[in-house]
């Protein structure tokens, strides 16, 4: 077999595409025309709506899905063409966590973190050292015999994460794995994440639809769209000058700021008759985020700026922002205009008569 | 009561046990793995084999649509190849296993197909043969619905052996008909309903104890 290595990638996607068939509705095409190199040691975010392909994407790595064409390269094995016994020595080096945990409701949360060294043949006197070790890691050594019943969402996702480490894989797949999550605990499983990548040296590629999860831990990113790449790169290069209409739709809403509610109880998405204010979302990104737009904008364009909300935080040691600000609805595309020529992302919200 | 009927009845119990026991049992032995086969082997499942599937699914759906009484007779020449009579208690067996395992096979079939497809995918992950994938999370997962499936067959194998007097198999059923029926003795006929209605309550609640002990699913800490 032609075992390729590419130096620098854990995973590398060249000319991938994916259909399915379906009744019906005949060929869905998943996705096309693939390129990417997932970094090796790197937390790589792939982001993307519902229905974009990530899921499919990510499942080409442990061959759960097969290429229509093209080829994924995993630790120098090409995934699409390997046997079954060879997949399944691949798949012991590519543990995955999932959305809804997948966890066994039959076994204790002990016996869930073993089950992939039983299936991988391990002698038992060795599994038990291993398994307290990993249940350690995650920080679960009290309830080590659980039933994933008794469990809460995050200790859930801990105990899913123990076990795809049990095999000391090289690549982390995550899918989706926060999403079921509440805010608080997303950020310590994320935390989880963030510390075994750099622990272990691990590969962690993780698929979301949250921006906030890859500005949170991933250094870089991916943007799918309907079953293609349209931005890749490094978080921060991609935050700070977002070019795809995706990208940017999904940069918008990152900070979660909202509007105060006088203003989103008025709010239409048509202009009225008469005099209205055009309520507008800036974002910042990177180095622009520092500039004083606004107070140019007012000064050179003579166009006053109502501040409605703000937060400006960071990715990495990069400041990065949300505005919500209204102007006076005649003047709103020229002001807009402004902002974009300066590198501002802009979009309306709507109208408040 | 004579004490004469008295041991008339416990003699009818055990062999009404003993007859719905080894049958239960011959039963599981074939109706679990076809029912596991069936599951797995429909398209796109584990060990997808379409036609193969379907075929099998015949031959069930063929096995449980002959009612019982005629089945008991329609094989006797098989009953006397496998037992070496076609008549008495042990003979009964043969048709009661016939009629239990592929009742089981589609109890089986059923309580692998609730479990959850992540699970499967889970395994898959982890590089896990489809042969492990059925030991190590299947049947361990199936295990609470296919013990209240077992369950079910037991309850069911109970009626059916009252229907073997027709070749001469003994049981509470056959008593029945015979003294309570044929000899005109309500009293045995009540004695007989009664034990089958205990005998019946204590399968049921026991499958139902044994389903709840291997089921992890409910919190076990609920009203703590
Ligand atoms: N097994 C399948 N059979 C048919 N279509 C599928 C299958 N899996 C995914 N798809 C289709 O492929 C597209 C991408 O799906 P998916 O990768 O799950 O998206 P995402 O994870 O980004 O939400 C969707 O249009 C979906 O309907
Ligand atoms: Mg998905």
């Amino acid at each position: 077999m032609a075992d390729r290595q590419t130096s620098g990638a854990a995973i590398t996607f060249e000319n991938l595409e994916k259909s399915f068939y379906k009744k019906g509705t005949g060929q869905v095409k998943a996705l096309e025309g693939v390129n990417l190199d997932v970094p090796a040691g790197t937390i790589t975010g792939i982001i993307g709506r519902s229905g974009a392909g990530k899921s499919t994407l990510l499942r080409m790595v442990n061959g759960l899905e097969q290429p229509t064409s093209g080829t994924v390269t995993v630790a120098g094995h090409d995934v699409g063409r390997a046997g079954a016994a060879e997949l399944r020595r691949i798949r012991r080096d590519v543990g995955m966590i999932f959305q809804h945990f997948n966890l066994l409701s039959s076994r204790t949360v002990y016996g869930n973190v073993a089950l992939p060294l039983e299936i991988a043949g391990l002698p038992s006197a060795e599994i038990k050292p291993r398994v307290d070790d990993l249940i350690a890691r995650v920080g679960l050594e009290q309830l080590s015999g659980r039933y994933p019943a008794e469990l809460s969402g995050g200790q859930k996702q801990r105990v899913g994460i123990a076990r795809a480490l049990a095999t000391k894989p090289k690549v982390l797949l995550s899918d989706e794995a926060t999403s079921a999550l509440d805010p608080e605990t997303t950020q310590t499983v994320l935390k989880l994440l963030a510390d075994i990548n750099r622990d272990l040296g691990l590969t962690i590629l993780l698929i979301t639809h949250e921006m906030a999860v890859v500005r949170d831990i991933a250094s870089h990113v991916a943007v799918i769209d309907g079953g293609r790449i349209v931005e890749a790169g490094t978080t921060y290069d991609v935050f700070a000058d977002p070019k795809h209409p995706t990208t940017r739709s999904f940069l918008s809403g990152i900070t979660g700021i909202t509007l105060p509610s006088f203003v989103s109880h008025r709010l239409k998405a048509e202009r009225p008759q008469g005099h209205s204010e055009e309520v507008i979302r800036i974002t910042f990104a990177g180095r622009h985020a520092t500039d004083p737009m606004l107070a140019k904008l007012t000064s050179e364009l003579g166009i006053p700026v109502n501040i409605l909300a703000g937060a400006v935080e960071e990715i990495g040691p990069h400041p990065f922002g949300n505005l919500l600000v209204s102007v006076e609805a005649d003047r709103g595309p020229e002001a807009r205009a402004y902002l974009e020529r300066h590198n501002l992302l802009t979009e309306v919200l709507g109208y408040v008569g | 009561m004579s004490a004469n009927l008295i041991n008339m009845l416990i003699e009818a119990t055990l062999q009404t046990l003993y007859m719905v026991a080894i049958s239960g049992l011959l039963g599981t032995l074939v109706g679990l793995p076809v029912g596991v086969y069936l599951a797995v082997s429909q398209r796109g499942e584990l060990l997808s084999s379409p036609l193969v599937n379907k075929v099998l699914g015949l031959v069930v759906n063929a096995a449980r649509s002959v009612p019982f009484i005629i089945l008991v007779v329609a094989i006797i020449p098989f009953t006397r190849l496998i037992a070496g009579t076609s008549i008495g208690t042990t003979a009964a067996i043969v048709p009661l296993t016939i009629a239990a395992a592929p009742f089981i096979a589609r109890l089986v079939e059923n309580a692998i197909r609730e479990v959850d497809s992540g699970l499967i995918e889970a395994a898959r992950a982890m590089g896990a043969t489809p042969f492990q994938i059925i030991r190590k999370v299947l049947i361990p997962e199936a295990l609470p619905g296919i013990t209240l499936g077992l369950t079910l067959a037991v309850v069911s194998l109970i009626g059916y052996s009252a229907m073997v007097g027709a070749v001469g198999g003994e049981g509470l059923g056959d008593l029945g008909i015979r003294y309570g029926y044929q000899r005109f003795m309500p009293e045995v006929m009540l004695a007989v309903v009664v034990i089958l209605i205990v005998l019946v309550q204590l399968v049921q609640s026991l499958g139902e104890g044994l389903a709840r002990l291997v089921d992890k699913r409910a919190p076990r800490n609920r009203g703590r």
